[in-house]
C-alpha cells in the first residue's frame, strides 16, 4: 500500500488544570449544530467532562471510534489514590454506556477536531477553554493509506448493529418510498 | 419554536402530588425577560399579601435565567424565590453551579412548587419524566452528602442536585439550598424548601436550547471572550486586590486578607482589629488556605475559578466545596485567629446547609449575650468553654433547633426579641430583619446609604458593583480609571468619578450629590436586575468594576439569542418594570419608608437631614412617592396599570396624593 503524509491532530489535556466548567462541551455542541450555533446541548458534545467533584476528578474525555460491541472486560484505574469509573478514560461510543451518543437517536458521536471549511486555527473546545486545559498540537507522520468511512457510514453501521440489516433496509426502503410520493 | 428559553414551566403541587408541564405565554418574555423578572410576576399574580412564609400558598420557585444553557459565558445562576421567613418579603437568593443549565436542557425554564408534601420527598426531573420520590431515607443527611447519594441511587452521575441539610429540614431561618460548589443562601430558602418537605431537586436534561441568530450571538460572545482575557491579564490598578479582577471575589485564589481582617468587624460585627495581619497570623492564614485547597473550581460554562475543593487532614480531612467569604466569616465571628477553625466548621455548616454570612453572626450574637449575662449557664448547658468548641456547639444547636438553638435559629432579629432582657440592643447589624456584612465605618457614604436602604435584595454584596467603592486619591488615577471605561451607560458618570475626591468639598457625604447618587444606584440595580433576569453571574456583570457584560452588549446578546429586537432603552424599561413590580409586591406586604434604613451604627458619623434628602431624592428619581411606593404614573408608564389598581384598592396608594 502507498505511504502518504498524514496530519496528526492532538489535543493535549492537562486534567490537573480543569475547573470543570464544561465550556468545551457547550461550544462543541453549538459548533456541530445545524445550522452552526443554532442550539446548544452538552449531551450532544463530542467531549465530556467526567466530574466526580468530591473525589477531585475532573476529566475531559473526547469521543473516539464507535464500537459495536463492548469489551470482554472492563478497566478501572486508580491514580494518586483516586479511583476512576469503569472505562473512565475510554473514548469509545459503545453499548456498555450512554456516553457519546446522540440523545434522541442513540447514534454514535465522534470528535472530528472541528473540521470545517475554511479550517479553524484550533478546535472550538481549545479556543473556549480559557484555563489552558486543552492545547492543540499538529504534526505530520508518514502512514499507510486507508479508506476512512464517512459519518453516514458509521451511523448506518451502528444502526445495522443495533437493529439488524433487514430492518434497516426495510425502513430505508419504506422511508424513501414515502419521500418520493 | 422558542429561543433561549424553553417556553415551559414545571408546576408541582406537593399536597396532591400533581405534576404539570405548562406552556408559557411568549408575551411574558417580552415584558419581563425571564429569571427574576418572570418569577416576580408569578409571585405577584399568585401569592396574596396575607400569605405567610410557611403557609402552603407560599410559592417556592426555582428559576433559570434567559441565557442559561446558551454558550454565553457565566450564565449559570439559579434563582430561588419565595417569601422569606426572615424579612417577610420576596427574597431571591441565587446560586451558580450547574443546576439551571441542566433544567433548561431538561426542557423547563422554572419549577414552581406549591403546597406542602405530607412526607419527605425529592423530585427527579429527567427530561419529560418527572417523579416525586420518597426521601425518608435521606432525612438528616448532609446537603452535600445528599447530592451524591441521589446521583448514586438514580445511577445518573450527571444529574445536578440542589439539596437542603438538617438546617433546612428544621426550618432554620438562615438555611441554605446547596448545589455543587454553590448555594442559594440568603433569607432562608432552605427553610421554605424544608417546610414543603422537599429534601432535594435532581435534574438531568439532554435536550437542545435554541438560539434565534446563533452565528450573530457567537460574534458578540467573541468580543466578550476577548474582554475576559484582557481583564484576567489586566487587573485594575489603584484598587484593593479583591476589587481588581472579575468574577466573584477571588477569595480562593488570593491569600492576602489584610484588608478584610483589619477593616471588617470581628465577633457580632463588633470589633475592628487594626493590627491583626501580623507575620504569624499571615503565615497561619496563607498556609492553611494553600494546604487545604486542592483545586480551584468553576461553575457551568465560566472561565473564572471562584470556588475551591477543600480537602486536607489539617482541617479535618472531610471534602467539601468552598467559595467567597465563607473562608473567613466563622473565624472572624468567633475571634479565632487560627484559620484552620474556619475551614473545619464550614465543612459542618455546609452539610447542615446554612448561610455563611448570617449564621456566624447569630452564633457571635449568642456568645455576646452570654458574656453580658443575658443568656445564662442554663442556656449554655453542655457547651464547651473554648471559643472554637463553643461555636461548634452553638452551630449544632441551631441546625437541630435544640434548646437555645431553637431561638437563635430564627436569626438575630427575632431571637433578640424572643430573649428580651435587653438583647434587642445586640441586634445592631440587621436591615429588614436580615443580618448584614460585618462592616462599621466612619463617614456616611451616600451611595451605600441608598443601596443598603432601598434594594429588594437586602444584601449589600449583591447590590454594589460597577461604580468605584471610594474616590481615587489623585487626579491622575481618576483619569486613568475613566479612560477605557466603556461600561458606563452615560458619559456623565466619568465626570462624577473625575470630580470625586477623598477629602474636601467633593467628598462623601455631600459628594456625589443626592441626584448623582440616585443615578449611580439606579445604574447598579439596573445591572443587577438584568443579570438576575438573564441568569448571568453578577461577577461578570453587575458586581465588579469594568466587567465583560454591560448595558451596551446585553441588548445585542439578548436580541441575537431570542430574536426579539431589544435596544438599551427597551432593556432598561423591562428591568425597571420588574424592579417596580418587586417593590409593589413588598409594599403590598407592608414595606414602607420606615423600613428603609441601614443599621444605626453602620457609620459613626451620620447626617439625618442629608439622609432624608437622599432617600427623598432617590424616591423621586425612581418615580415613587415619599413612602417609597411606585406612583400610579410610574406604574402605568411601565404597563403596570393593574398594579396601581391593586395598590389603590388596598389603600396603599391613595388617589390624588401621589
Amino acid at each position: 500500500m502507498a505511504k502518504i503524509k498524514k496530519k496528526i491532530k492532538t489535543i493535549k489535556i492537562d486534567a490537573d488544570k480543569c475547573n470543570g466548567c464544561r465550556a468545551c462541551e457547550i461550544i462543541c455542541s453549538a459548533f456541530h449544530a445545524t445550522p452552526k450555533y443554532s442550539s446548544s446541548n452538552p449531551a450532544r458534545a463530542r467531549v465530556q467532562v467526567i466530574s466526580r467533584r468530591l473525589k477531585n476528578i475532573w476529566l475531559p474525555v473526547f469521543a473516539g471510534e464507535y464500537a459495536p460491541a463492548e469489551c470482554m472486560g472492563r478497566d478501572k484505574y486508580v491514580i494518586d489514590g483516586k479511583e476512576y469509573d469503569e472505562c473512565g478514560f475510554c473514548r469509545a461510543s459503545c453499548p456498555s454506556r450512554d456516553l457519546f451518543k446522540e440523545p434522541d437517536s442513540g447514534l454514535p458521536l465522534k470528535c472530528d477536531m472541528c473540521e470545517s471549511d475554511p479550517p479553524l486555527s484550533e478546535p472550538m473546545c481549545v479556543q473556549k477553554c480559557l484555563n489552558d486545559v486543552l492545547t492543540y498540537e499538529e504534526r505530520e507522520e508518514e502512514v499507510e493509506e486507508e479508506v476512512k468511512p464517512a459519518d453516514v457510514e458509521i451511523g448506518l453501521e451502528s444502526m445495522i448493529d443495533k437493529y439488524g440489516l433487514e430492518k434497516v433496509t426495510d425502513t430505508f426502503a419504506r422511508m424513501s418510498a414515502s419521500k418520493n410520493v | 419554536m422558542r429561543y433561549a428559553e424553553t417556553g415551559y414551566y414545571l408546576e408541582i403541587d406537593l399536597a396532591r402530588g400533581n405534576i404539570e408541564r405548562v406552556e408559557t405565554d411568549p408575551r411574558l418574555t417580552e415584558l419581563h425577560l425571564g429569571g427574576l423578572g418572570t418569577s416576580v410576576k408569578l409571585h405577584w399574580d399568585r401569592v396574596l399579601p396575607e400569605t405567610k412564609p410557611f403557609d402552603p400558598e407560599n410559592l417556592l420557585i426555582f428559576s433559570t435565567g434567559l441565557l442559561n444553557g446558551t454558550p454565553a459565558f457565566s450564565a449559570n445562576r439559579t434563582l430561588v424565590t419565595f417569601i422569606s421567613p426572615q424579612s417577610g418579603l420576596l427574597a431571591y437568593p441565587m446560586m451558580g453551579g450547574f443546576w439551571s443549565a441542566e433544567l433548561k436542557y431538561a426542557g423547563y425554564d422554572k419549577v414552581i412548587f406549591r403546597n406542602k408534601s405530607p412526607k419527605w420527598v425529592y423530585i427527579w426531573i429527567h427530561n419529560d419524566k418527572v417523579e416525586i420520590r420518597d426521601a425518608s431515607h435521606l432525612k438528616g443527611k448532609g446537603a452535600l452528602e445528599t447530592q451524591d447519594l441521589i446521583r448514586e441511587e438514580l445511577k445518573e452521575p450527571r444529574a445536578q442536585v440542589a439539596a437542603i441539610g438538617l438546617a433546612g429540614e428544621n426550618r432554620v431561618f438562615t438555611a441554605s439550598i446547596e448545589q455543587s460548589r454553590s448555594s442559594a443562601s440568603r433569607l432562608g430558602g432552605g427553610a421554605v424548601m424544608g417546610d414543603k418537605k422537599i429534601k432535594a431537586v435532581a435534574v438531568r436534561g439532554t435536550k437542545d436550547v435554541y438560539l434565534a441568530r446563533g452565528a450573530e450571538f457567537m460574534e458578540h460572545m467573541e468580543e466578550v471572550t476577548e474582554y475576559i482575557k484582557f481583564r484576567n491579564t489586566n487587573p485594575i490598578p489603584d484598587v484593593m486586590t479583591i476589587l481588581s479582577g472579575i468574577g466573584s471575589p477571588q477569595e480562593m485564589k488570593h491569600t492576602d486578607e489584610k484588608w478584610h481582617t483589619e477593616n471588617f468587624m470581628w465577633g457580632n460585627a463588633r470589633t475592628r482589629r487594626r493590627d491583626f495581619w501580623s507575620k504569624p497570623n499571615e503565615e497561619n492564614w496563607t498556609t492553611t488556605q494553600l494546604t487545604a485547597i486542592q483545586r480551584l473550581i468553576s461553575c457551568f460554562n465560566c472561565p473564572q475559578q471562584c470556588g475551591a475543593l477543600v480537602s486536607s487532614e489539617s482541617v479535618g480531612g472531610r471534602k467539601y466545596m468552598m467559595k467567597c467569604f465563607g473562608k473567613l466569616t466563622y473565624s472572624m465571628a468567633a475571634y479565632v485567629d487560627d484559620l484552620r477553625f474556619n475551614f473545619r466548621i464550614l465543612q459542618r455548616a455546609t452539610e447542615y446547609g446554612v448561610d455563611s454570612f448570617s449564621t456566624p453572626q447569630i452564633l457571635a450574637f449568642a456568645v455576646e449575650l452570654y458574656e453580658a449575662g443575658i443568656l445564662t449557664d442554663k442556656d449554655f448547658d453542655g457547651c464547651p468553654s473554648d471559643k472554637e468548641g463553643r461555636f461548634f456547639w452553638l452551630l449544632d444547636r441551631v441546625a437541630r433547633r435544640e434548646g437555645i438553638g431553637d431561638v437563635l435559629a430564627d436569626g438575630v432579629y427575632y431571637a433578640a426579641r424572643k430573649i428580651g432582657k435587653g438583647a434587642e440592643k445586640f441586634d445592631h447589624n440587621t436591615v429588614k430583619k436580615h443580618e448584614q456584612l460585618p462592616l462599621k465605618l466612619g463617614m456616611l457614604d451616600p451611595i451605600y446609604f441608598l443601596m443598603y436602604s432601598t434594594n429588594e435584595k437586602i444584601s449589600i454584596t449583591q447590590i454594589e458593583g460597577n461604580f468605584p467603592q471610594a474616590a481615587f486619591p489623585t487626579r491622575e488615577q481618576r483619569e486613568a480609571f475613566v479612560k477605557d471605561w466603556l461600561q458606563v451607560p452615560d458619559e456623565r458618570f466619568k465626570q462624577y468619578v473625575l470630580e470625586w475626591e477623598p477629602r474636601g468639598d467633593n467628598a462623601i457625604p455631600y459628594f456625589p450629590t443626592p441626584e448623582m447618587c440616585s443615578e449611580i444606584v439606579d445604574w447598579m440595580e439596573m445591572l443587577h436586575n438584568i443579570d438576575d433576569a438573564l441568569g448571568l453571574c453578577a461577577g461578570m456583570g453587575s458586581f465588579c468594576l469594568k466587567p465583560p457584560y454591560h448595558i451596551h452588549n446585553y441588548p445585542k446578546l439578548i436580541s441575537a439569542a431570542t430574536g426579539m429586537d431589544i435596544d438599551e432603552a427597551g432593556l432598561k424599561k423591562i428591568v425597571n418594570r420588574s424592579r417596580n413590580l418587586h417593590r409593589a409586591f413588598n409594599n403590598r406586604r407592608g414595606m414602607t419608608r420606615a423600613d428603609e434604613k441601614p443599621p444605626e451604627d453602620h457609620w459613626k458619623r451620620r447626617f439625618p437631614e442629608l439622609e432624608e434628602q437622599l432617600l427623598s431624592t432617590y424616591y423621586k428619581f425612581k418615580g415613587w412617592n415619599m413612602d417609597g411606593i411606585p406612583t400610579r404614573e410610574r406604574l402605568v408608564e411601565l404597563d403596570l396599570g393593574y398594579v396601581a389598581e391593586d395598590l389603590e384598592k388596598r389603600g396603599i396608594l391613595k388617589d390624588g396624593q401621589n
